[in-house]
């Protein structure tokens, strides 16, 4: 605070910036950017037994390209991106416009509540949805003696993934519905006076007012939903004891590779699928940008 | 259509920030507006968000009354509704003792996971986020690529690859190895780059320039307190992030004695489905209500915030 420096600060100091991003760059390339390198790194070597660590350039790309087990995952993580996250965001949406149409009894009840499931821990929501689903005790066990045993067992081969998507709607179907709502309440009143001086229907102010604005936040939900949707790890993961014989080692692609290095220490392979899953999820980010941006255009 | 029109081209930060403060400002225009309730409530639609509403809290509600339950209760009784001796007190005891006290240390290490992660990560991407908003430096687009580039890595497919790094770094089994990658926060950084865009005044900064203020100190005194909205959202989520954390602690721990609360449950949980290992479902139950009750009384306390700060970011991402 002196003479001197009054002086001198007048001016925008051209390096103070770097002062203030530096720190977080710093942790951010160890945790990040040094990881996506080592991964890379260790895709293109083999533990071999005889020579030890060898390079071998794609080898392991093109052992992943033709490797079953992962295409197999790989298959199940996109039924699962296909049925569950249009259901999930579709239910978001819905509920993000019941919000906003000011025809609640109680809107912020409701917004809380649903809501809520968000704050819970994915190992806790998957415990308690596996425990009712349960044969043992739980509830789907005594809906099924009411049902004089009609009703499927949720943790049976076909349904798992259903039961599985159930999971991952109950934590984000409020995250998604408040992404929207925020975006809805983001329109400018004067808008929605246009309209009804217009004489617009409410589904035509839906149509053309409320889903436009709605389009960037749709954009980011689905980006975020796809990245969900093949990372798939932890409710699968915690659910496998309850259904030992449903959810397999390479149930999820991400299951595949956390199983490849720490049951199977195929620590090299194992890279290569999270690079190989890495770039796949990159790809379809962009496409889902590139798509929603020409929409708008 | 002006609003999410903009989105489209190659928005600099500062017209970021200005929408932004749209969506900060919008609600409360907004909300006066519909404070007319001209609109009647429809019953169909309040009927379809109570269902919404009862899918939402079933399961929660299924944890209080299952908390409340003998072991053998648990099999016996309609999951749906009180049933036997009533033992909610007894099982929080039971899981306060079980194994020699190891729930509360799991404790412990969840809240120390969560100071030092979350606090950490917030303070980190508030400095960030404020330095991109408010200073143009050489590298600053570079910057911004790297963030975007990396961002865009699926998060858990590094796990296995950080958690080789960590290893020969002899990390692995330490707290740091669960705090180190939870420092890092894109969202906060890309929320506050938002935030103080619109919410710091370039006039502001320029008088206190005048005045001889050094940056540093400017940013403490006067920036931080305009900052605050949004750094109160930016500690929600990573709050909620570090608390719920599992697959990173999982693979980088080993012993007990560090796990968090999410992996200690699962461990739990784990024992009473092995073949021979004691069946302990009523701590698992009850160990989880007493998870999720603090996370959900700071997630309710802090939701308002929360609020505002996912209407700056949902505008443009």
């Amino acid at each position: 605070m002196s003479r001197r420096g009054r002086a001198r600060h007048h001016a925008k100091p051209r390096w103070a910036g770097w002062g203030f991003v530096g720190p977080f760059l710093i942790v951010f390339a160890f945790a990040l950017i040094v990881p996506i390198g080592y991964a890379i790194y260790l895709s293109l070597f083999r533990q071999q037994l005889i020579g030890g660590n060898a390079f071998v350039g794609l080898a392991n790309y093109k052992l992943a390209l033709h490797d079953p087990q992962f295409w197999q995952a790989l298959r199940r993580a996109a039924l699962f991106l296909a049925v569950q996250v249009p259901i999930m965001l579709v239910l978001a949406l819905l509920a993000a416009l019941a919000l906003d149409s000011a025809r609640l009894r109680l809107p912020s009840l409701y917004r809380l509540s649903i809501f809520l499931p968000y704050a819970v821990p994915a190992v806790v929501a998957s415990l308690m949805w596996g425990f009712m689903y349960g044969s043992q005790f739980g509830l789907v066990a005594r809906v099924r003696s009411f049902f004089g045993g009609h009703f499927p067992d949720p943790l049976s081969g076909s349904w798992v993934l259903a039961a599985i998507g159930n999971v991952v709607t109950w934590e984000f179907v409020g995250y998604n519905m408040l992404i929207f709502y925020s975006a809805l309440r983001a329109v400018p009143g004067e808008l929605y006076e246009a309209a009804e001086i217009d004489g617009a229907a409410q589904l035509a102010i839906i149509r053309w007012i409320k889903l436009p604005a709605l389009r960037v936040a749709i954009v980011v939900a689905v980006i975020f939903s796809i990245i969900g949707s093949l990372q798939l790890f932890n409710e699968p993961n915690i659910l496998q004891q309850l259904a030992p014989d449903t959810i397999g080692t390479n149930f999820t692609p991400n299951m595949y590779a956390y199983n490849l290095s720490f049951a199977g220490q195929e620590y090299n392979y194992s890279a290569t699928i999270a690079i190989v899953m890495g770039i796949l999820t990159m790809i379809i980010a962009a496409a889902v940008q590139w798509y929603g941006r020409r929409r708008a255009a | 259509m002006t609003m999410t029109g903009t989105a489209t081209g190659p928005a600099t930060p500062a017209e970021h920030g200005a929408r932004a403060g749209e969506a900060v400002r919008g609600p409360l225009r907004l909300a006066r507006r519909r404070s007319a309730a001209r609109k009647r409530h429809s019953v169909l639609m309040n009927l379809l968000m109570t269902v919404m509403l009862l899918y939402a809290v079933l399961p929660l509600f299924w944890l209080v009354v299952n908390s409340t339950k003998t072991e053998a209760a648990l099999f016996s009784t309609f999951g749906l509704w009180f049933g036997g001796k009533f033992a909610l007190w007894s099982n929080i005891h039971q899981v306060f003792t079980y194994d020699n006290g190891i729930f509360a240390r799991w404790f412990a290490n969840t809240v120390l996971y969560v100071v030092a992660g979350a606090g950490g990560a917030t303070l980190l991407a508030t400095l960030a986020g404020y330095g991109m908003a408010k200073y143009d430096f050489p590298g600053k687009r570079a910057v911004f690529a790297v963030v975007l580039g990396a961002v865009a890595v699926p998060g858990t497919a590094l796990a296995v690859p950080t958690f080789l790094l960590f290893s020969d770094l002899h990390l692995t089994n330490t707290p740091w190895a669960v705090i180190l990658p939870s420092l890092v926060s894109p969202l906060g950084f890309y929320l506050i780059w938002l935030y103080a865009a619109e919410a710091v005044p370039n006039e502001l900064l320029e008088a206190a320039r005048i005045d001889g203020a050094g940056e540093l100190r400017t940013f403490l005194v006067i920036s931080s307190r305009l900052l605050t909205p949004g750094v109160v959202t930016v500690v929600l989520f990573t709050v909620v992030a570090t608390w719920n954390n599992y697959f990173l602690p999982l693979i980088m721990l080993s012993s007990p004695n560090w796990y968090p609360l999410t992996v200690g449950l699962n461990d739990w949980k784990d024992q009473s489905f092995t073949a021979g290992g004691q069946v302990i479902y009523n701590l698992v139950i009850t160990g989880s209500l007493l998870t999720v009750i603090p996370i959900m009384i700071a997630f309710l306390i802090m939701q308002r915030y929360w609020r505002s700060g996912l209407a700056a970011g949902s505008v443009k991402q």
